[in-house]
């Protein structure tokens, strides 16, 4: 048994008190999970306590909340492994709040219709079946089924909406668990409408383009469903797969992230915005649209350059690396657009962790541009 | 105030599909849940669900293995509609997206399960509840017009007429704490079975037996209900559940000795014998000593290849790897027998009517009776779903031919009333979750794997004693929003009563049939006690009938595996 300080956000709608913590001492041993503690505190000391929960086993996905500042589910975090991580991180106090990017309902209680439902219900998330259906069952290989349970594997406990960056910023942003769910047929050869589904997406403001790859949501998915893969991954086949060039100009944009590195072993950033407006050469930035960027950027131009993040002949001749390197670098273009087929990570295929015997090769670049 | 052709209580497998078939029968159909639907516990049903829908394969062998692994109390035409209609729902959930696995020519796989004479579970990894729950909800927001949804809302009492025909519901919106008068033509519950009378349990914290009791209150009479199934494995600490997918996949259990006992209890079938026989025989094992210090068997799952367990058994792997700190891949993993399933509910017939005109029930909250005394691996996926869809489809054929119910303002007062009643009990009492644990231990101990006369009367003094101590169980909420206090307070009573009639029950049945296994009685008695155990309510307490159980083509034989 340990001692251990749990903290928790109240907040009573009734009451017309701001939010507020409150402090409950819980003995229970180290192994035991948050959610665990929470009930403790429920049953022996506050019925009052607002937590949805129900399978205890990190299947339902009712109990998704913060915990040390953490998205996460409450019943999948040892008490030991919270109190040491995250903010205030003592090896005692374990901080729990409601998610955030969801207005607050009570406690730790959060309106998941208002945001999570609502970009669920924005992807068309339902199979529209390829025709005509067949008397039997569809056909298909079973790697794609495999390929797509990893996103039938979503709980849609939220956490991965909770601390999405660019929903925060942009709070229309389709985000995290809807893109999975869109995977969840794109990926699937028994959906009519990929191509649709995907113009759909890529033409939106707030859709697959809308991502940063800030890799939160990947260390948030308590499931292992990595949404920020499944959007690279929708990217991937909208563009490579369906040549679906968007109107948010996220195709040219990537395309300018691989041809830069490509050619520089290095990220050109002065090149990265012509290009991504006027196509992929030196003379993108004789586009018109381009132009217009490039002005209204000026502002962030004459910081970066007051402050030295860049210099005039950097955003000339961009960066210089060693030829040797370089060809390193290209050879790794070279193998992997030799591959057949393109590489995709997928947890239920290629195996997890410090797996070697089953480990798939790295994904492919495209990953990170 | 919402009326509806068809109104469902639940909403996982049962009632979606209810709902679904309500729905495309042309009825205007509601459904409401205490949880958000994909929250349901069916989305923890791991291993599969059965249909003999290979062409070596046939229904006739389907029906038989479930007979016998009923103990021959399932109801035999029953068992020959599911395992007859199997093959067409598996095609129909394939066609509405669920993503089965295939096998090598992308075709339809299978995995083999206990007490099931093929491999004909089809699957998706070890998540196929999930996969199957979260496939049908994306059909109900494609059909969110004709189909409303009340998400988050309790319900508290079921509405009769002066007929005594179930005409609605009253609940309570979780959110706001306003409560709703519902009409309804047919009224389904589909609200699951009531695991946590029982602790430890497999079952989710909102299995608290709501619509068994709901139904029950309300003169419908349960069946079956000494049938309670221990899942052969169960982790020791916490209960939860490692699928049967497990050993279907090859993985073996030994006791402390490095036996493999399944040879000595099952020598056909070995770990792959019905639940109730493999259960029985860890017991056993346990209590004659040859368990681990821990009162625990181990079951080694790094008999299958790791690749292939990688692939299709990953929850588990995670629950290993999270809730017990064991890589199962690379080590045995510790499992006792753990309750898991109410093979017993309201009695139904296989259109789900209840003897109470209007009322129906489908999934863990009935009984047809399919599972008799003992339900296969793999069967309640297909109990939920057949006989989900049988009851909205005659529900909302029944709907067709009365009119819109029209309930008296009154019942909202009352149910007010009640709700106010908890709200305003003093401080003192004990707390609900004493009681709740009190009878949860109780009933682990003395209705579990192997129960006696002695032990069965003392669970009914316990569980009648808290009867007595629930109503002035101590709440701390006061409040509207959220109040979980209080719906605690309504759910203790539901399982104490639940609890109630499953000890009678047990009582009654003085014979060992299928899950039931009384020291006292160690023998199968079929000129005795070859039919049904009813339990209804007279008054305040319990009443115990019989009911026949309907034989068509296979005649009791004995049953070894």
């Amino acid at each position: 048994m340990a001692e251990y300080t749990l903290k928790l956000r109240r907040y009573d709608p009734q009451a017309g008190d701001a939010p507020y913590y409150e402090e409950f001492q819980v003995d229970l041993e180290p192994h035991r999970s948050v959610l665990e503690a929470i009930l403790k505190v429920k049953a022996e000391q506050d019925g009052s306590v607002g937590i949805r929960c129900s399978c205890r086993a990190a299947i339902c996905g009712s109990c998704g909340v913060r915990i040390n500042g953490r998205p996460g589910l409450a019943c999948h975090t040892h008490l030991d492994k919270a109190a040491k991580t995250g903010v205030n991180a003592d090896g005692t106090t374990i901080l729990v709040e409601p998610m955030g990017n969801m207005p607050v309902i009570k406690d730790l209680i959060v309106d998941m219709d208002a945001v999570h439902w609502k970009k669920i219900q924005r992807v068309t998330p339902w199979l529209i079946n390829k025709q005509p259906v067949p008397e039997r069952e569809y056909v298909v290989p079973h790697e794609n089924m495999v390929d797509v349970t990893q996103t039938m594997a979503c709980i849609q406990c939220g956490a991965c909406v909770s601390d999405c960056l660019s929903m925060e910023v942009d709070p229309e942003f389709v985000g995290p668990a809807a893109s999975a769910k869109a995977y969840r047929f794109v990926g699937d050869p028994r959906d009519a409408e990929q191509y649709e589904r995907l113009k759909d997406l890529a033409e939106d403001p707030h859709g697959i383009y809308d991502c940063t790859h800030c890799f939160t949501c990947i260390d948030a998915c308590p499931k292992g469903v990595a949404p920020m893969s499944q959007i690279m991954r929708l990217r991937r086949v909208a563009t490579n797969d369906h040549h679906i060039v968007d109107r948010n100009n996220g195709e040219r944009h990537e395309r300018a992230f691989v041809s830069l590195i490509r050619g520089y072993g290095l990220l050109h950033e002065a090149e990265l915005l012509p290009r991504s407006y006027g196509g992929d050469s030196w003379f993108g930035k004789f586009h018109p649209a381009a132009g217009q960027q490039l002005l209204e950027s000026l502002p962030v131009l004459a910081r970066g350059l007051a402050t030295g993040k860049f210099t005039p002949r950097k955003a000339i001749f961009g960066h210089r690396i060693a030829k040797a390197d370089l060809k390193a670098v290209q050879a790794i273009y070279d193998k992997v657009e030799s591959k057949p087929r393109r590489y995709e990570l997928n947890l239920y295929i290629s195996g997890y962790e410090d797996d070697d015997e089953t480990a798939v090769p790295a994904p492919s670049e495209s990953e990170s541009a | 105030m919402p009326a509806h052709d068809v109104l469902i209580i639940g909403a996982g497998l049962a009632g979606q599909r209810a709902a679904l078939a309500a729905a495309d029968a042309g009825a205007s159909v509601a459904i409401i849940s205490k949880v958000h639907p994909v929250r349901s516990h069916s989305v923890a049903a791991a291993g599969g669900i059965n249909a003999a829908l290979n062409p070596e394969d046939s229904w006739e062998s389907h029906a038989f293995d479930t007979v016998k692994g009923s103990d021959y109390l399932g109801d035999q035409d029953a068992i020959e509609i599911m395992c007859r209609e199997a093959p067409d729902e598996i095609l129909w959930l394939e066609h509405a997206g669920v993503t089965f696995h295939r096998n090598g020519t992308g075709h339809l796989g299978t995995r083999a399960f206990g007490g099931a004479s093929q491999a004909r579970t089809y699957y998706v990894a070890d998540i196929t509840g999930q996969a199957i729950l979260h496939v049908l909800y994306e059909r109900l927001m494609m059909h969110g017009e004709r189909i409303s949804r009340y998400e988050e809302w309790f319900t508290t009492t079921l509405l009769q007429d002066d007929t005594g025909a179930c005409v609605g519901c009253v609940a309570r919106d979780i959110r706001t704490g306003a409560l709703e008068v519902f009409d309804a033509k047919s009224v389904i519950l589909a609200s699951g079975g009531a695991g946590q009378a029982f602790k430890p349990t497999t079952n989710a914290l909102i299995c608290t037996g709501d619509g068994i009791a709901q139904a029950y209150r309300i003169g419908a009479p349960l069946m079956d209900m000494e049938m309670i199934q221990y899942h052969p494995t169960t982790l020791a600490e916490n209960g939860f559940l490692i699928t049967e997918g497990a050993r279907g996949e090859g993985a073996h259990l030994y006791n402390a000795l490095g036996e493999r006992f399944m040879e000595k209890y099952a020598p056909n079938k070995l770990e792959l014998a019905s639940r109730d026989v493999v259960s029985r025989a860890e017991q056993t094992e346990i209590n004659e000593g040859r368990g681990f210090p821990d009162g625990t068997i181990a079951l080694d799952i790094t008999k299958v290849p790791r690749k292939r367990t990688l692939e299709a058994l990953r929850e588990i792997v995670n629950i290993g790897k999270d809730f017990a700190g064991v890589d199962i891949t690379r080590e045995p993993i510790h499992i006792k027998p753990g309750m898991h399933y109410i093979m017993g509910g309201v009695k139904t017939d296989f259109d789900g009517q209840t003897p109470v005109p209007g009322l129906y029930a489908a999934g863990e909250v009935a009984c047809v009776s399919v599972h008799g005394g003992n339900r296969l691996g793999a069967n309640s996926l297909l109990d939920t779903l057949i006989f989900g869809r049988r009851s909205g489809e005659h529900a909302a054929g029944r709907a067709r031919g009365v009119a819109m119910p029209r309930s008296s303002p009154g019942v909202l007062t009352d149910a007010q009333g009640e709700i106010d009643d908890i709200l305003n009990r003093p401080t003192g009492g004990r707390r609900i979750s004493e009681i709740k644990t009190e009878l949860g231990e109780t009933m682990n101990r003395y209705v579990a794997v192997y129960r006696d006369a002695e032990g069965l009367a003392t669970a009914l003094e316990i569980v009648q004693r808290l009867k007595q101590e629930a109503p002035n169980a101590a709440i701390d909420d006061k409040g509207t929003v959220f109040n979980q206090d209080v719906l605690a307070a309504i759910e203790l009573g539901y399982m104490l009563d639940v609890a109630e009639a499953i000890v009678v029950a047990a009582q009654e049945r003085r014979e060992s049939r299928g899950a039931q296994f009384r020291t006292d009685y160690p023998e199968r008695n079929d000129a005795e006690w070859l039919h049904h155990i009813t339990v209804s309510l007279n008054g305040d307490g319990p009443d115990l009938g019989t009911a026949p159980v309907t034989m068509t083509r296979w005649e009791p034989q004995e049953r070894t595996y």
